[in-house]
């Protein structure tokens, strides 16, 4: 039996959605009534399962051709999407696993569940992952996906979207997020956002427009960084440099 | 202003708000299968094999399945659930993760596993063996940490410094059932049953 060595800081929940948000109305019926029981970490929650060594397949980041036949690409408007992965001291996570997935860009996923009107795309699944390099960087080319309508008893649109699901260090370090769009008029009225009450944690699930590494008659950037949980310590001096 | 040149050229600032907080939590929604198990719902040709665990077992004795229930007791079946616990020595370096859904009619989750260690505190206490199960789906804004405990290892519960945090009524949504081949476990989002959560 191994002991467990190194913890990290509490959740902030004043920075991450409402378990029970109405407005978003799967949260009535899904969301715990009794208060969450707080444990000590042990190498349950510090250790992770790690897959830094999976091969990849070389188009598992490029959705605009992973699922397409031979010469075509899915419709849309190409983007590349690049980040880093960083702990909440600022520092980078290697071999992280970021596992992504969207609607196409007429905003219909290619799941049996979604009977929306806009037609698939024959030549887009919609899924791709990718793993951090030594310096926690990540990228992975798509196309925009688009804004649908979705049922929550009313007009409900949901912003243009990212899915991710992004495997830290530790177990503790697991998460499940959304990437947005930078100028997007859907985000101030999106309830599944609007949970968060937190403006600042708001906007940092918004990508934004990264004109450097655009690509000149081929792919526009965006730029989305993502913050795990960090170490334990009362107080970091965050490190600005190279974020 | 800027040059209209110097704003065409701009690199983006990060999204990121300083000081760094962990990026918030979104629904995995109900579509979490494309991205996560895409050959479950017949997404095939991106990914030889859907990621279902972290290594073969050649030693997987034991299935654990059941069901997750939202409020007014309503089968869940767009769930996605991830196992995470000890080799059976109790060690993490050599751990174990699954992931199901539950299943898109039925609404059963199941994993084929072996019977985790007892692992330590931080301070050298004993803990019961436990599996780790983390669950996202539509309506769960951030993922929910709940664990498995077995009825063969409830004599040494009572010295567990974890099991002594949790209420003692509410211990038994922890337990897994003994059944044919394994063990079975519910889990109850809500209502008089619900199931303990862990915050760690």
């Amino acid at each position: 039996m191994e002991r467990s060595n190194q913890s990290f800081s509490k959740r902030n929940y004043s920075s991450q959605p409402k378990a029970n948000y109405p407005d978003y109305r799967s949260t009535i019926l899904r969301h715990q009534e009794h208060k969450l029981v707080a444990l000590p970490q042990t190498l349950a929650d510090t250790r992770g399962p790690a897959f830094g060594h999976m091969a990849l397949g070389d188009s598992d980041h490029d959705l605009i051709i992973n699922y397409a036949s031979t010469g075509l690409g899915a419709i849309g408007e190409r983007i590349v999407v690049a980040g880093k992965v960083l702990d909440e001291s600022g520092k980078p996570v290697p071999n992280a696993l970021i596992e992504v997935w969207q609607a196409n860009a007429g905003g219909r996923y290619r799941h049996k569940n979604d009977t929306y009107l806009a037609p698939l795309d024959p030549n887009f699944g919609g899924c791709g992952r990718c793993l951090t390099d030594q310096e926690g960087n990540y990228v992975f080319r798509t196309i925009k996906p688009g804004a649908y309508p979705w049922p929550n008893g009313g007009n409900d649109w949901r912003p243009a979207h990212i899915h991710f699901s992004i495997f830290g260090q530790a177990f503790a370090q697991r998460l499940m997020t959304q990437m947005y769009f930078e100028g997007d008029p859907h985000i101030q009225i999106c309830p599944i956002l609007q949970s968060i009450g937190d403006t600042r944690a708001v906007n940092q699930l918004v990508a934004r427009l990264d004109m450097a590494h655009s690509v000149p008659m081929d792919l526009i950037a965006y730029r989305f960084d993502l913050i795990l949980r960090g170490p334990n310590a009362t107080m970091f001096e965050n490190n600005l440099e190279g974020i | 202003m800027e040059s209209l040149d110097i704003r065409r050229a701009r690199p983006a600032k990060t999204n990121a708000e300083i000081p760094l907080r962990e990026t918030a939590f979104q629904t995995a929604g109900p579509y979490v299968h494309i991205g996560c198990l895409p050959n479950s719902v017949g997404v095939k040709g991106i990914y030889a094999d859907d990621l279902t665990c972290n290594k073969p077992l050649t030693n997987a004795p034991m299935t654990i399945s059941g069901k997750v229930f939202e409020g007014e007791s309503v089968v869940c079946k767009d769930m996605m659930l991830e196992f995470w616990h000890a080799d059976e020595k109790g060690c993490y370096d050599n751990g174990i993760w699954h992931r199901s859904s539950t299943n898109l009619d039925s609404g059963i989750f199941s994993i084929k596993t072996q019977m985790p260690g007892k692992t330590q505190t931080a301070e050298g206490k004993v803990l019961a063996p436990f599996i780790s199960v983390w669950i996202t789906a539509r309506g769960i804004n951030v993922g929910l940490l709940t664990r498995i405990y077995f009825p063969e290892h409830e004599s040494i519960f009572n010295e567990d410094p974890h099991m002594a945090l949790v209420s003692e009524n509410r211990r038994s949504t922890l337990l897994a059932k003994a059944v044919d081949g394994g063990y079975h476990f519910d889990i109850h989002l809500q209502g008089a049953a619900e199931t303990v959560f862990f915050d760690v």
